[in-house]
This record gives structure tokens, sequence and C-alpha cells, in this order.
């Protein structure tokens, strides 16, 4: 027989940690490109849009391994049909860059960008890392303050439904192993040990976000997505960063009516254009049921800005009215495909009282900078 | 013995029948993970970086939502090590082992490897560890940032640089004065190629750096910037050895998996099996050469061509035996031959037949508006475009023109333009690179729309002039 050329083995290969390690870098690369990347992928149409999935896909581009390359578009490539094929089949097509939508993914020849699944979460958590509810104040109402009860102690004495069994159990084979004889057994009074707990109050500032939206018909397709962006992270920011945040949401045409959430993000309106409906929708709310001694009370308004002319000087005085009753109010100005120069913006340019923010949005990316421009806070919050 | 054993015993006693000569080999048993870090790295032993990182996870999902598998892993070296997936079944196994087999027989016969070190392993491992102990010194995110720069142009090196520089060295000293009187009267034909190098009105001609163009960035980099310090020079010269030996695996993916699944096929059909083990086995090797529409199988395209050769050498027809003086009954000599002295470009420049091009159904495709669509099906165009694709592994060829450009120690790089236009996109973000390890302005000059352009990047913004 010839002699052995080869050897077989199995070793532990537990401690190989080499591209686990690696991949955990290139993670925090990932992590890094998309927070560089948040303004485009915050109105990415997968993540507001998405079905509830966990899990979302998102283009970054600073990713890519550069190096010299050719054009893959502008080259042949060598295929293999199935015996059958001709000169002008068509063996792929891209898919067709509809507005402002990213390229899908998958077998296509010449993919070259990164795709990164993160988690809505994760996602939510990067982009909320700055963001805070602005001229937040400590209202009234100290009986919604939580009271919560924390164990954060452990002592020798207590009471007997409230025994630390871990730590009494511990404590007898420790004593028993000193005794030299180890082993669980015998427990003396000695051995018991109690959980005691403090009682903590957590003040939490009540505050209640009107999120007001546009729905006439000149809000186009853009528009309200671009409105329905806003707000989708606003709500998600909100709830994710604050207990006790209640938001009330109001659509308007001619007239504002108070909907549902789901109302909210899904339902199209027509008509023409009174945004003072919203505005004295909101201060009757506020009226009825927050009051700003109670409430920090903040007003978002999202509109194309194209408004019925006689009613614009209305808008302002009820801003005005909004304004001494909330922390803030927000007005958001979606600048569609036409552009008008008579604007509810242009009108608000008279507003000059500090608690008014108003910007302007033109494309996708301009949604995280408003976010951004709304929930700053001041440097003392922080 | 285990199985195994037995098994391999077997099949490496049929290999050895059959002529294969293959370096003795390390077979390891490894989870998933392991594999796929080795696949990802290209080796066991590797230095860390995020790319590698960024492969491993690439693999792993698919792995993980069962789109991929990878069987098996062999490392060049003397002796090969093999690594196999636990929990792949005993005939998985026995299949995989004659495949690694033809690989070790082709990693030592093949001559485009004859001078790839046979101990990379260990020079790979050692140049982990400076590369971790510079991470100490100088903090990694400094080294990460040097080696993605220095990724950046790692295909840009010169295999047969040994060859070339020799001939060309003779050939230089002979037409530095160009109004000496030509040794032959085709001699002025050696000038054609380099007119714009030489301005020779006298006998002392500007000298120019390099004298040659140069192919290698690599190397040119490593030895003439003025930016780099040793670790970094280290880091580049292990990058480039590095490719160095992996370059050969890449002309010859072609060749090498089409000899592997060869002898795989080959092997199997001596071992008896069962019947389940049959079905087995054809699921897997069905699996291995299936076909893509947009790209082209290695494993199946090489296996091909080399059934054809054996079949027009063993039996050849009336016509070949009468042109071509082919007697017949030399199938086997002729693979053996063939696996010996060719890469890819070669092998499909020389064996890949019409009726090999229209019994797989080649062809080529190119995008037309949103549509990918076949462009060729003729014979020989699909041939000649197949062989133009692989040309320098499929990288752009690029040269150092001027090591001291606008006599500022500017760095002046060459595209040679061969009809496809480079990834602008990408180039603007590569020269930045460049600059990192050269340290002052870099040009890099190619064509675009037809017209020769240069794009420069000062460090501080990148510009694009029409030449």
């Amino acid at each position: 027989m010839a002699k052995t050329n080869f050897v077989i083995s199995r070793e532990d290969w537990s401690l190989h940690r080499k591209g686990e390690i690696d991949r955990q870098r290139h993670q925090e690369k990932v992590r890094d490109a998309i927070k560089k990347n948040l303004a485009d992928i915050v109105s990415e149409e997968s993540i507001i849009m998405h079905d509830g999935r966990k899990v979302v896909k998102v283009p970054i581009r600073s990713l890519d391994e550069f190096h010299f390359r050719y054009d893959f578009g502008k080259q042949q490539h060598g295929g293999q049909g199935d015996g059958n094929s001709k000169q002008g089949d068509v063996i792929y097509s891209d898919p067709q860059h509809g507005q402002g939508k990213g390229k899908g993914a998958g077998e296509e020849p010449g993919v070259d960008y990164y795709e990164a699944d993160i988690t809505v979460d994760e996602l939510a958590e990067m982009i909320f890392e700055d963001l805070g509810l602005p001229n937040l104040e400590q209202k009234k109402k100290p009986e919604i303050a939580s009271e919560s009860v924390e164990f954060k102690d452990v002592r020798k004495k207590g009471i007997a439904s409230n025994i630390d069994r871990k730590r009494t159990i511990m404590e007898v084979i420790k004593r028993n192993a000193l005794q030299g004889n180890p082993g669980l057994h015998g427990i003396t009074p000695e051995d018991l040990r109690y959980k005691t707990w403090e009682t903590t109050y957590k003040f939490e500032s009540n505050a209640v976000v009107l999120a007001m939206m546009d729905t006439s018909g000149s809000m186009g397709p853009f528009e309200k997505y671009i409105a329905r962006s806003f707000f989708f992270w606003m709500v998600r920011f909100l709830r994710t960063k604050y207990n006790n945040v209640q938001i009330v949401f109001l659509a308007h045409h001619t007239e504002a009516k108070e909907t549902t959430e789901e109302e909210f993000f899904t339902k199209g309106a027509s008509g023409g254009t009174r945004c003072s409906s919203v505005y004295k929708l909101a201060l009757e709310i506020i009226e009825k049921r927050y009051s700003p001694q109670d409430y920090n009370i903040y007003g978002f308004h999202f509109s194309d800005g194209d408004n019925l002319s006689s009613d614009n000087e209305n808008c302002v005085k009820n801003i005005n009215a909004l304004l001494e009753v909330c922390n803030m109010v927000g007005y958001g100005e979606i600048e569609g495909p036409y552009y008008y120069t008579s604007t509810l913006r242009n009108t608000f340019k008279k507003i000059q009282n500090p608690k008014f923010t108003c910007v302007t949005i033109r494309d996708k990316s301009g949604v995280y900078p408003a976010l951004k421009k709304f929930f700053s806070q001041t440097q003392e919050q922080k | 013995m285990s199985c195994l054993e037995v098994a391999m015993e077997k099949i490496s006693a049929k290999a050895r029948e059959f002529g294969l000569d293959f370096y003795d080999i390390f077979f390891e048993i490894c989870p998933a993970d392991i594999i796929y870090t080795f696949g990802a790295y290209g080796m066991p032993t590797r230095f860390s970086h995020w790319t590698f990182g960024k492969a491993y996870h690439k693999m792993k999902t698919q792995y993980d939502y069962n789109l991929g598998r990878i069987y098996e892993m062999v490392i060049n070296s003397d002796p090969c090590y093999a690594f196999l997936l636990e929990g792949n079944s005993l005939i998985q196994n026995k299949l995989i082992m004659a495949h690694v087999i033809a690989h070790c027989d082709f990693f030592k016969n093949n001559i485009y490897f004859k001078n790839t070190s046979t101990a990379m392993v260990e020079s790979m491992a050692a140049a982990a560890n400076r590369f971790r102990e510079y991470e100490f010194k100088y903090g990694k995110a400094k080294v990460e940032s040097f080696i993605d720069a220095a990724i950046a142009i790692q295909e840009h090196v010169e295999p047969r640089r040994m060859i070339r520089k020799n001939s060309k060295k003779d050939e230089a000293s002979k037409h530095d004065c160009r109004h000496k009187k030509p040794e032959t009267p085709y001699d002025d034909l050696w000038s054609l190629d380099d007119k714009d190098t030489f301005k020779c009105d006298t006998c002392d001609h500007p000298r120019k750096f390099p004298t040659e163009p140069e192919k290698d960035l690599m190397l040119f980099i490593t030895q003439n910037s003025k930016e780099l310090e040793d670790w970094q020079r280290d880091i580049m010269s292990v990058i480039r050895q590095e490719m160095l030996y992996f370059w050969p695996q890449m002309e010859t993916k072609i060749m090498n998996e089409g000899w592997a699944s060869y002898w795989h096929l080959r092997i199997m059909r001596e071992i008896e099996l069962d019947e389940a083990e049959t079905i087995e086995l054809a699921k897997m090797h069905s699996g291995i050469v299936q076909t893509s529409r947009t790209h082209l199988n290695p494993y199946t395209l090489g296996l091909k061509i080399f059934e054809d050769i054996e079949k027009r050498w063993e039996n050849p027809t009336e016509e070949e035996k009468e042109k071509y003086g082919r007697p017949g009954g030399e199938g086997k000599q002729k693979i053996f031959e063939v696996r010996a002295m060719e890469n890819d470009i070669s092998f499909l420049r020389n064996y890949l037949t019409k009726e090999l091009v229209d019994d797989l159904d080649l062809y080529l495709f190119k995008k037309m508006g949103y549509d990918w669509k076949i462009s060729q099906k003729e014979w020989e165009k699909v041939r000649d475009g197949l062989v133009i694709n692989l040309t320098n592994c499929s990288f752009p060829h690029i040269v150092v023109q001027d090591g001291d450009f606008n006599k500022k120690g500017e760095l002046y790089l060459k595209h040679y333009f061969e009809g496809v236009e480079l990834d602008v996109f990408y180039l603007e973000k590569t020269l930045p690179h460049v600059y990192t390890l050269w340290g002052k302005t870099v040009h890099l000059e190619t064509r675009l729309d037809n017209k020769p352009v240069l794009f420069s990047y000062n460090g501080e913004k990148g510009s694009k002039k029409f030449l």
C-alpha cells in the first residue's frame, strides 16, 4: 500500500473568531454610513411604507470598496442560455426608476451598491439620537407623576415575602464550604437575605402634539408622502422617547376634522384649502382637553402652502393664538412642482415669535433636516 | 481508520492510477462559520480588515438562508490544506475529496503556479501578526484606513515582471539613441510603441521616471513614494505579495474548476455506490454545473472544454487526422498537457470551438436602455469577447507614466484604453486613496466618449479636464 499522503483531522475551532470580529467592524462601519446618509434614508419608501417587518433594507454607497474598474454597463458580458437563445433576446431588465425610488436589488448584473439590513428600531434610535421636544417645561399635575418601586438593596432583615432566594442559597453554600462540609443543606436564620425596595418618583412632563396635515386636492402624492414621512418619524420618535405624550391627528381641506392615526396616514381627500380651519380646531381641542397649565403643547402643520388667499390673514391670527398656549408651533411647507409666490409661508413671515418655526421641504432629503429643526433641544435640555 | 480515511485511501489510489500528481493534503473538518471565514479571507491566516468581514457576512448570510454553500476550500501550498464542511454526508465528502485532489494536482503542475510561494500560509500568518502590532503601535483606525488605501490599487501588480523587465532593458539600451543605425530593417518598429516616451533630439534626452511605463503600481509606489513610513511600506508589499499569490488562481479559474470537476466525475464513476448515493451525487454535481443567463459558470465551461479536448484527441475526425496529423488515442495525454501549459485566456483561445459555443449556447450580452440583451451569438466573436473580459484578470490596465509629473513629484497614471470606459464614479473615489499613498497630486488619463481625459486629485478636490 502506498504511503499515507493525507491527513484528516478535526480541530477545536471554538476560539476562532476572526471572521466575527471583522464582521462586527464592518457592521460598525455600516452604522456610521447610515448615520451619514440619514437624510436620504429617512424618507426611503421601503421604510415609511414598511409592512410591519422589523428589518428593512437601506442602500448605502460609502461602503463600496473603490478601485479602478470598468464601467459594467458599457461592457459586453458572457452568459449561457438553455439552448435556444437568439441575438436580441432580453435576458434581464433593470427596474425602471420611479420617482425617487432606489434601484432594486437582486440578481441583476452589475449591482454596485451595498444594501444593509437594519431594524426599524435601530434606525429610529440613530435618527432620534439628538432629537427632543423643545422648550419642554415641568407642568403641574404631580399626581400624574408615576411612582415606581425598585428593589435596590439586599439586607439581613426584612419581611418574609421578600426573601432573596438566590442570595440566601449562596450564603448557605458559602457557609457550608467554610465549615468543610460543602453542599446545599441546612438553612439557618443567619443565611436569610431580604430584598428591600425604594420608592422612586418619576416626574414626567405631560405633552400633547397636534399633528396637522393638509389633505386638500392640491396636495399631490409627493406632497402627501413628504408630510406623512415627517409624521411617521415624529410619531415614532415621540413614542420611543416619551411615555406621556399624546398625539392628536387633524386633517383638513376647507374644513378640519380629527382623525384616527390610521386614517391620518392612509386617507386622501380633495377640495380646496382653508388652513385656518385646522388651527381653529386645534385651539378648540386644546381648550377642551389640554389645559396649557398641565400640558406641554406642540403643533405641527404640513401643507403645500396653497391656501385660499382670503384666509391667510386668518391663519396668522390663529397661529398667534396657538403660540399663546403652545410651547412651539411648527409649519412645514412642501414646495411642489409649481411655485407660488403667495404661499402661506410668505404670509407667516410676519410672525416674529421665537416659538414659531418654519421649514421648507423641496425633496425627500428635506425630511430629516425638518425633523432636526423642529425637535432640536436647547442646550440645557440635553 | 474512519470511513472518511478509508474512502480517501481509495480515492487517492484511483487518482494516482489516472496519473494525477498532487501535493500531500491536510484535510480539516470545520464548522460552517470557519469555512466561511476562510472563504472570505481566501486563506486561514490573513490580516484583519473590515472588507473581509463584509465578505464573510455575505457568505454566512447566504449559507444561513440556504442560498449558497461552500462544500470545500483548498489552499495552494505544499502540503495543500483542504477544509471540509462539517455535516457533509459521506458521499458529499467523497466527491469533494476527488475534486480537491484534482485542484492540488493543478496547483502542483500548472506552469502559472511555478513561482507562487508554497509556504504562503506561514508568511500570511506572520504578516497578520505584524499588522496587529502596527495596530497596537499606531492605532487601529490609522492602520485600517491605510489598508483601505492600499487595497484600492491592489490589483495593479505585474505578475510577469521578471520576464518583461529583462527583455525591456536590452531593448531600452538599444534605442537610447535613435539616430543610431538600426541593426535590422525592422528595428524601428520597437520605437512605435513609445514614441512619446523618448524625445530624442540629442543623445542626452530627458531622463524619464520611470524609464518604462510601470504596470506594477503597488511596487512603484512602495519603492518611490516619499510619503510612506516603514510600516506602511510593509503593508503595501504584503498586500502586493498576496495579490501575486492569488493572481495565478484568478487567471486559471475556469481551467482549475473544470479540471477538478472533470476528475470528480471520472473518479466517482469508478467508486462503487448504492442507489441513494448515486442520486445524491448526481444532484450535487448538477448543482455545481448549474448555468446562469447572466454569468458563466467556470465549473461547467472548464469541464466541457476538457471533455471536448479529450474527445477530439482521442477520436479525431478524418479531417483532423489529416490536417493536424493527429493520430488518435492521445486524449488523456493531451488534457494533461493542457492542464500544465495553459491559462484561461489561452485555454479559451485555443480550445473553445464553434461546436462548444453552439452546444453550450454561449453568448455575449450588453446593456441597451433598461434591458440587458444578447448582443453576440457568432462563435468567434463570443470567444474573443470572453477572452477580452479575462484579460489582465478583468482589471483595467493602468501604468505609471510619470512619477515626477509637472516636475513637482506628482503621479501621472495612464489607462491603456482598450474600448471599454472606466467607471467614473469609482475612479473619482479611488484617486483620493492613491493620493493617500503618494502624498502629492495624482492624475489618471483615460478616455471618455472617445476623447482623452485627465482626472486629477490634489488632496482637497478632484477635477476632470479633456486633453
